[in-house]
């Protein structure tokens, strides 16, 4: 069997980009205390509004079109869509004190169904697949990076050749790197996280530092779902491509131990697991039994993060807990 | 310059609902001089120093900081007058480091330099003579470090006013020398410090002078100089207290729990109990005293059963029945043989109670497989604590009000009522009395001595020396996982006491 391990890597990396994306978004929500299991939901949001955004402007603007200004609406409709959506769940948590697991959950079905509704209601408006012009498309798709870099030998498809969403979420986990380990700002934020009361008597307002990070990380969230839609799907909606990758995005947080920096290289080794299928096919072997392997390796992941007990790979103490300021 | 103090407290009142927690309160303390706050449980010195640290607002009544009117509404307006306070329950982030923790929520501009903020920690440290290191983090601290960081971070806001609640509660006698030390340093820069205390010992060794609340009144603020142990209980509680323990002499004493070399390992190998042997008698209370994490909650675990001893026995003989071997036994068929674990942890609702349920239901929990059949019986357990509710006076709503919305002292008081009620033949209790106020904390030294005279066999872990010389009959004092000695506490003193919780020299009296 002839296996191209350049091609598994660069296809792990593209189908984990939007992983990548999903993860990180989390990881910024849950370093502030917020267990927001909405992130399916969000996706589902982000992918269809993303979509809807540069099919609108495509058809508005028409023949005049600039792609590079489709992507830019596609990402701030995406964006836009998963913090309205984590407004409501920051609204229900911060402010109505509600429970966290239940309100996450409830987004989920909630962000999936408006996903759906919108991605169908192009689909009727049109008759047929919600399409934009392919110059469009391969603007979405294609390396942003000159050729002479591109065409490198190797090091050229295996660096340079992906499209520009996975250089943007690179340095958009860097950058929450860099915040949450290096500034002040990303200091108080932990603390809030993981002891929400300590912050609060330190003068630190939990609950701006909650709304702005579950708001922020729920807007990259959804860019992760406009990534899937725009890139691998081809810019075609289709109501059960994004099933499932706002989950696996909630384990990979657990999975990196909440560093944005592990899911850089998380995000790719799931990405890698989601189509094993396609590349190393196994006769008989069902694709389901592939689809559940990034769950098990979760699980795994878990039981030993327990058993070795270290107290800096826990989740962050306040997860999951909403503040009261008088609560005893 | 004469009228002018460092924090005036001016007719404040604090209600919650319907109870009011401070009435009319009307309060001042100078700079450079150490205040108790002295008052039961629930007498509201802890709602009164909230509002100084912005986490409670005032209902009626205003402060006056340095003589001006001032508004604290949130811990940060504390802050920008100065005023720290180092909570009873430390608020502080696990896994940050010391410096991390310090600098929390400063304005403080630029990027997080931890070299310089490690130099300022340094230079404070010297000051008051602490011993820190910045780049520790706070979950591999003791009990002692963790509160310098607390105290250290109110320090390094400038704070001129400094509020300790219960400072002392954890610490060790050593532990409490050094804060002491401390808050002199601190007094002597021309500080002002409150510190709330139940010991009053304590409040004669470091404080100048001392208010005292009751009922969330403001009775008296006198010079401790002036006053004595005793007046001052009289005016905390307002009626005479009989301060001394009645310890009534042994009587027909009989070995009820034989303990021969016993030694314990924990999950990481490290030996928690070295060889230990004792006679715990029926009719005596055996009091425990040791350095915090010298052993004694292993032992008493292990007498429980809830640890395996790697060898040893522990023989065990009940009145008019054969002696039989515990070791081996499940909790289970050890509580059933009439041995009672009465133990308080640091967390009170941790171990023992479920905070969400009333009393009656923690009651039942005690003897739920005492009954048969599908449906529960609460006739029992409700009688159980109307009991306890009367007898300990716990102050409660209703006996069907959750636990976990009583105050510290009346959980505690549900907690060991509950154990005692099962009429043991050996009770062992660890801790029974922290954070309980002194009035409480006599009626539970009262429970024990009635416990003892019924010829149970009374096993007390306490952390007050002067405590345990007046309540127990013999002490037995422990040091790293191995017994230093066994004395009589009717002869015995505190100095020898204290020179074997920290050596192993001292064989005497085994």
């Amino acid at each position: 069997m002839n296996i191209n391990i350049i091609a598994i890597i660069k296809a792990a990396i593209l189908s984990g980009a939007p992983l990548l994306y999903g993860t990180s978004g989390e990881i910024l929500t849950q370093k502030s205390g917020n267990m927001n299991l909405g992130v399916e939901g969000l996706m589902f949001m982000g992918g269809a509004f993303g979509l809807c955004g540069a099919f609108v402007y495509s058809n508005v603007a028409g023949a005049n079109a600039i792609p590079l200004v489709a992507v830019i609406i596609a990402i701030i409709c995406s964006f836009l869509a998963g913090v309205l959506g984590s407004l409501i769940f920051s609204f229900l948590t911060i402010t109505l004190k509600a429970n966290q697991n239940v309100t996450g959950l409830a987004l989920t079905i909630f962000g999936t169904g408006v996903g759906q509704f919108v991605g169908e209601l192009m689909r009727i408006g049109v008759g047929g697949n919600v399409s934009i012009p392919n110059n469009m498309k391969d603007v979405f798709a294609n390396s942003p990076l000159p050729a002479f870099l591109r065409n490198i030998p190797v090091l050229g498809e295996l660096l340079f050749s992906y499209n520009m969403f996975v250089y943007m979420g690179i340095i958009i986990v860097v950058i929450m790197w860099h915040f949450l380990n290096k500034t002040r700002k990303g200091l108080y934020l932990r603390a809030v996280g993981e002891s929400p009361a300590t912050a609060d008597a330190a003068g630190i307002n939990v609950e701006k530092y909650r709304y702005l990070a579950t708001c922020i990380g729920g807007g990259i969230s959804a860019m992760g779902g406009m990534v899937y839609i725009m890139t691998i799907s081809g810019c075609v909606w289709n109501h059960t491509a994004l099933s499932g990758e706002g989950w696996i995005a909630v384990a990979l947080v657990i999975f990196c131990f909440w560093r944005p920096l592990n899911a850089l290289w998380g995000s790719v080794l799931f990405g890698a697991l989601s189509i094993l299928y396609l590349k190393l096919p196994i006769p008989f072997l069902p694709t389901q039994i592939y689809k559940i392997v990034p769950y098990i390796a979760t699980v795994l992941v878990l039981i030993f993060v327990s058993m070795k007990e270290n107290r800096e790979d826990q989740p962050p103490a306040g997860l999951g807990v909403n503040y009261f300021r008088e609560d005893r | 310059m004469e009228n002018v103090h460092a924090v005036e407290f001016v007719g404040i009142t604090k209600r919650f609902g319907s109870v009011v927690a401070n009435n009319n309160v009307n309060l001042y303390l100078d700079k450079g001089v150490v205040m108790s706050l002295l008052g039961e449980n629930g007498s509201g010195k802890t709602t009164l120093m909230n509002m100084l640290a912005g986490i409670y607002y005032p209902d009626e009544g205003h402060l006056l900081i340095d003589g001006k009117l001032a508004s604290i509404k949130s811990p940060k307006d504390a802050f920008a007058y100065k005023i720290g306070m180092i909570h009873q329950h430390f608020k502080l982030v696990d896994v940050f480091t010391a410096a991390e923790n310090i600098v929390l929520g400063l304005d403080e501009e630029g990027k997080l330099d931890r070299k310089s903020i490690n130099k300022k920690v340094a230079e404070i440290a010297k000051k008051y003579g602490f011993d820190i290191d910045p780049n520790k983090k706070v979950y591999e601290m003791s009990v002692s470090e963790k509160q310098t960081v607390e105290i250290i971070k109110v320090l390094y806001r400038g704070a001129d006013i400094l509020i300790l609640d219960e400072p002392t509660a954890v610490l060790t006698p050593q532990e409490t020398k050094k804060l002491f030390d401390v808050i002199r340093a601190m007094r002597n820069d021309n500080k002002s410090i409150i510190i709330i205390t139940h010991k009053l010992n304590e409040v004669k060794e470091i404080s100048d002078v001392v208010a005292i609340m009751r009922k969330g009144e403001h009775i008296a603020t006198v010079r401790t100089s002036e006053v004595s142990e005793q007046q001052m209980t009289e005016m905390m509680v307002g009626r005479t207290v009989e301060l001394n323990i009645n310890r009534t002499e042994p009587k027909n004493i009989k070995p009820r729990l034989t303990l021969a070399n016993i030694t314990v390992r924990d999950s990481e190998g490290l030996k928690k109990l070295d060889d230990v042997g004792f006679v715990a008698y029926g009719g005596e209370i055996l009091g425990i005293a040791g350095i915090a994490g010298s052993g004694q909650k292993e032992l008493l675990e292990t007498i429980a059963g809830l640890r395996r001893p790697e060898s040893g026995s522990i023989i065990y003989t009940p009145d008019g029945e054969k002696p039989s071997e515990l070791v081996g036994k499940t909790p289970m068929e050890i509580k059933n043989a009439g041995v009672a674990l009465a133990f308080v942890p640091e967390d009170r609702l941790g171990m023992g109670l479920v905070g969400g349920m009333g009393m009656t239901d923690n009651m039942l929990l005690r003897y739920w497989n005492k009954k048969k059949g599908i449906v529960v019986d609460k006739s029992e357990s409700k009688q159980l604590a109307e009991n306890i509710y009367k007898e300990l006076e716990v102050v409660t709503p209703s006996i069907d009000y959750p636990v976990r919305k009583l105050s510290g002292g009346n959980v505690q008081k549900v907690l060991v009522g509950r154990e005692i009620a099962s009429s043991p033949s050996v009770l062992m209790s660890a801790y029974a009395v922290r954070g309980l106020d002194i009035n409480t904390s006599y009626t539970i030294y009262d429970l024990m001595s009635k416990q003892k005279e019924m010829g149970t066999a009374v096993i007390f872990v306490g952390e007050d020396l002067d405590v345990l010389l007046a309540l127990a009959d013999r002490i037995m004092v422990m040091c790293d996982g191995k017994i230093s000695g066994i004395v009589d506490a009717r002869t015995a003193t505190k100095e020898e006491i204290g020179r074997m919780m920290t050596s192993l020299d001292n064989e005497g009296g085994r």
